[in-house]
């Protein structure tokens, strides 16, 4: 199988390019550290090997800030054919239920301008084939393996944390109260503020796991919903998840998707998602992983100036298997281009 | 499965919505059987995002055919590839038609749904298999690469709804009245949902093990994102959900759940 990775540097004419046009969107922003810019000849395949990617989100280390947004990912054996996920920052399988989920009747999809809408409800084979046929194969890679969780109830949620903080091989829970598209719980869970944090604790008392908490942006003010969450106990926060749509075929005069309505992700999202990140990062003192229309890696790094530890990149994933590395090469070309030691040092570092 | 930059040889409007796209991808031509389908990035930047998935026509010498229909502006943007122009693509995708072969197969066509099964009848007469190649469209202008399909070495029957060429009706009718004079092996659909349904009751009326060629909007192609899925059922009858992209294209016609 090729991979579609590029390597940075085994074309030093397309790199140095890259790195020019790398280097002008955010010539100028100031970030930290960016005083001291001891370029770095792009032409040496060495240059910037001691460049640091780690990031810290509480207990929970990741080599480098990239993982792929949970729902765009599978269970990662999807993407194994064009990726390498051993470099990836983190792994991020599609949301576990305790039962399996069906999920929603098609069409489940609607492209729309820049962007994706969809309905897929959640569907997964459940807890017990998550266990015994996906994770080992999970387990064979070296990033820290993140499982989304949703429960129809509070006491679900307290369950599934239960028994997967007891096997072996995950780093980490994503605790799932933002999922548009199911009947019961998901979304719900997630708008209103006392019951995220009464899902969040009921993760917490069952599990040593860190626990992250996804946002949805459906909300008048998600900053009330992540202090809540954070107050609960949450070990860092994942944001946005989609945003509630719908789309209507002129056609036939119904509605695009057989749910009615679906989620909206993609670029077209990433305005949204980027004031999303940047208020609750300054409201909360827990890690943000910011997500919500990554394509590039400049989309990435505006998300890290806006307050984001780590990022996702979902839906781009759909179109281009091979983006999250290419996001991660370009991470790492920014921080040589800019003279920059540490990835951390562009956290939250947007000059107002 | 690959994901490469193909060069396009040819771009050929054979009507005036219908393209034929040649494209240089040996590393996909080689492995890709019929009913099989590639996944083309359809213009440079984030919109249209997604990529469109198109059944390959035909196969050989390091090439890939493709016959689609131009319908919003990812099909228009594709159409206006020149030659040497590159597309990106994944492939090949999905799992194709079964292949025997010194059988008596039915292929039968509707519309679009003509497109993988010329690569297939192509395939089927390389393994000496007798095929009987059904092809029905609106009318006479629907109907395409008439020359090509005889070139195979096919028997070529022909329905339009308004009679302007050929029997005058559905193409599953017709089907029908040859399912009655010869003994099929086995048939195999693509057209419009509602043929495929008629093809399927048909097919199990008569005992002849049938596959039908599904299309569903897709976003990755490649199983990730579960949003291309439609209604199968399980062999105690039960309905589930399953991915267009990786657990078909191509069903068993006995196990998709015809009313959704």
């Amino acid at each position: 199988m090729e991979q579609v990775e590029k390597k940075p540097g085994a074309n030093p004419k397309n790199r140095r390019e890259k790195l020019e046009f790398r280097g002008k969107g955010l010539a100028g922003t100031g970030c930290a550290g960016s005083g001291s810019k001891s370029r770095l000849n792009p032409q040496d395949p060495e240059a910037g090997a001691g460049v640091n990617l780690g990031v810290r989100l509480g207990d929970l280390t990741l080599p480098n800030p990239v993982m792929p947004a949970s729902g765009t990912f599978g269970f990662g054996e999807e993407y194994a054919p064009f990726i390498d996920l051993n470099r990836l920052g983190a792994l991020v399988v599609k949301t576990i239920t305790l039962e399996p989920t069906p999920g929603n009747p098609p069409p489940r999809l609607m492209e729309t301008p820049g962007g994706l809408l969809n309905s897929i409800g959640l569907q997964n084979p459940g807890l017990e084939v998550f266990l015994r046929e996906k994770l080992p194969y999970l387990r064979r890679f070296t990033p820290p393996l993140i499982v989304n969780i949703a429960g129809r109830t509070v006491e679900e949620y307290g369950e599934l944390a239960a028994r997967l903080g007891a096997a072996e091989g995950i780093a980490a829970l994503e605790v799932n109260i933002s999922c548009p598209n199911v009947r019961e719980g998901g979304i719900v869970f997630g708008t209103v503020p006392e019951m995220a944090a009464r899902v969040t604790a009921a993760v917490k008392g069952q599990t040593r796991l860190p626990v992250i908490v996804k946002l949805t942006p459906n909300v008048t003010d998600i900053t009330v919903v992540a202090r809540a969450v954070e107050d609960a106990g949450a070990d860092a926060l994942s944001l946005i998840n989609t945003l509630q749509g719908m789309a209507i075929d002129l056609e036939t005069r119904r509605p695009a998707l057989a749910n009615i309505v679906g989620g909206l992700s993609g670029p077209a999202v990433k305005p949204v998602a980027l004031y999303a990140v940047w208020r609750v990062a300054r409201a909360v003192k827990i890690p943000v992983i910011g997500m919500g229309g990554i394509v590039t890696a400049r989309d990435a790094l505006e998300f890290l100036l806006a307050g984001a530890r780590a990022v996702a990149v979902g839906t781009a994933g759909l179109v281009n298997p091979g983006a999250i590395i290419e996001v991660i090469d370009g991470i790492k070309t920014y921080l040589q281009e800019q003279g920059l030691q540490d990835v951390n040092e562009l956290v939250g570092a947007l000059q107002i | 499965m690959q994901k490469l930059e193909a060069e396009v040889v040819a771009s050929i409007r054979i009507g005036p919505d219908i393209c034929l796209l040649r494209l240089k991808a040996p590393a996909i031509a080689a492995t890709a059987r019929p009913g099989q389908f590639v996944h083309l990035r359809c213009g440079e930047g984030l919109d249209p995002l997604l990529r469109r998935p198109l059944s390959i026509h035909d196969s050989g010498d390091g090439e890939l055919t493709l016959f689609y229909q131009v319908k919003g502006r990812g099909t228009a943007w594709l159409s206006r590839q020149h030659p040497g122009s590159k597309v990106d693509l994944l492939g090949p995708l999905g799992r194709g038609f079964t292949l025997v072969s010194g059988r008596r197969l039915a292929l039968v066509a509707g519309g679009l749904g003509m497109a993988p099964l010329f690569f297939l009848a192509r395939r089927a007469r390389e393994l000496g298999n007798k095929v009987d190649f059904f092809y029905g469209a609106r009318d006479r202008q629907g109907l395409h690469r008439l020359e090509a399909l005889e070139g195979l070495g096919i028997r070529l029957f022909i329905a339009t709804d308004d009679g302007s060429a050929g029997f005058r009706g559905p193409v599953t009718a017709l089907w029908e009245k040859q399912l009655k004079a010869n003994s099929y092996d086995r048939a195999y659909a693509c057209g419009p949902r509602p043929a495929l349904a008629a093809f399927a009751s048909l097919a199990a009326a008569a005992a002849v093990t049938a596959e039908v060629s599904l299309e569903e909007r897709m976003a990755c192609g490649f199983g990730a994102c579960r949003g291309c899925v439609t209604a199968l059922r399980d062999s105690r009858g039960e309905k589930y959900y399953e991915n267009v992209c990786t657990g078909g294209p191509v069903f068993d016609a006995a196990a998709v759940c015809w009313e959704g």
